[in-house]
């Protein structure tokens, strides 16, 4: 499994999404909600909040497809961390694409847990690496 | 951001400001739930979280990340982020509150910028850790 690059998935990001998404985080900065705000601090169109990338892979289930392929039931699973790297901002417009990759395995407490990483870079429409994502989901043996 | 944030005057061991959310209540959930595309129903449902074997609803992760994200973003331009990453230690369950700290653990010099190493912490109304995290940002 490791070294395994799963199906390309792409993402819209419309405004209304990021906005809704920067309400339910509980952001308030006026550059997540006003265009002109945004476009005063210097980005092309509203931007991303910094865990936004997550959601593209989410709404893709990049997770589920990983674990459904390793045959994991999912509710025995657990997101154990998650690590972004920015390159480019992520506005509103954009269209993104990313391709998971399975980076690492391994076991912890004499099996009874597997680690599985794996990474995902975000390009835009721009063909620019904007955000590289890194994450580890914990599985409950047994 | 109501003043700029100055390379020079930012040292280790400086404490950014806190930023607080709480208490989640169970409509932030099913907000994040439906934005973030996370619609696991252990987040929504505490009778199918209790047959995953949880005590009840839990708060997704991402949603304390995402608070835990405002402790840079409410001190720097976001564009000056330059890393962000966190470990989920523990689970947080509606009625909690998510106190999220941050503080300088180192300040370089690379390839000319000044860029500063934040370890970030969010803790529950009790003092247990939620996330255990860290960021890279670069100061101007």
């Amino acid at each position: 499994m490791i070294g395994k690059v799963y199906e390309p998935f792409t993402m819209d990001v419309e405004k209304g999404r990021l906005c809704s998404f920067a309400k339910a985080i509980g952001e308030t900065n006026p550059i997540y909600f006003n265009e002109a705000a945004a476009v005063k601090a210097g980005y092309r169109s509203i931007p991303a909040p910094p865990t936004f990338p997550f959601v593209a892979a989410m709404e893709a289930e990049q997770p589920f497809v990983l674990l459904a392929d390793m045959g994991i039931d999912k509710r025995k699973t657990v997101h154990g961390e998650q690590q972004f790297t920015y390159l480019k901002p992520i506005v509103a417009g954009d269209v993104l694409t990313g391709q998971q990759k399975v980076v690492e395995m391994y076991d912890k407490k004499g099996g009874a847990l597997t680690f599985i990483v794996t990474e995902t870079r975000l390009t835009n429409q721009l063909n620019e690496a904007v955000c590289d994502m890194r994450t580890v989901i914990v599985v409950r043996n047994g | 951001m109501s003043k700029s944030v100055r390379a020079a005057d930012i040292e280790v061991g400086y404490t950014l400001p806190e930023v607080t959310h709480g208490p989640v209540e169970r409509v932030n959930l099913a907000l994040f739930a439906a934005y973030s595309g996370d619609h696991n129903p252990i987040h929504l449902d505490d009778e199918q979280a209790r047959a995953n074997g949880l005590p009840g609803a839990i708060v997704h992760g991402m949603l304390s990340m995402a608070y835990l994200a405002q402790v840079l973003t409410g001190w720097v331009p976001q564009s000056q982020i330059r890393s962000f990453g966190s470990r989920f230690a523990a689970m947080a369950y509606p009625g909690d509150t998510v106190r999220c700290k941050g503080v300088v653990n180192a300040k370089d010099t690379v390839n000319g910028e000044t860029v500063v190493e934040i370890t970030l912490t969010a803790e529950n109304q009790k003092g247990d850790g939620l996330l255990s995290g860290s960021a890279k940002v670069v100061l101007t």
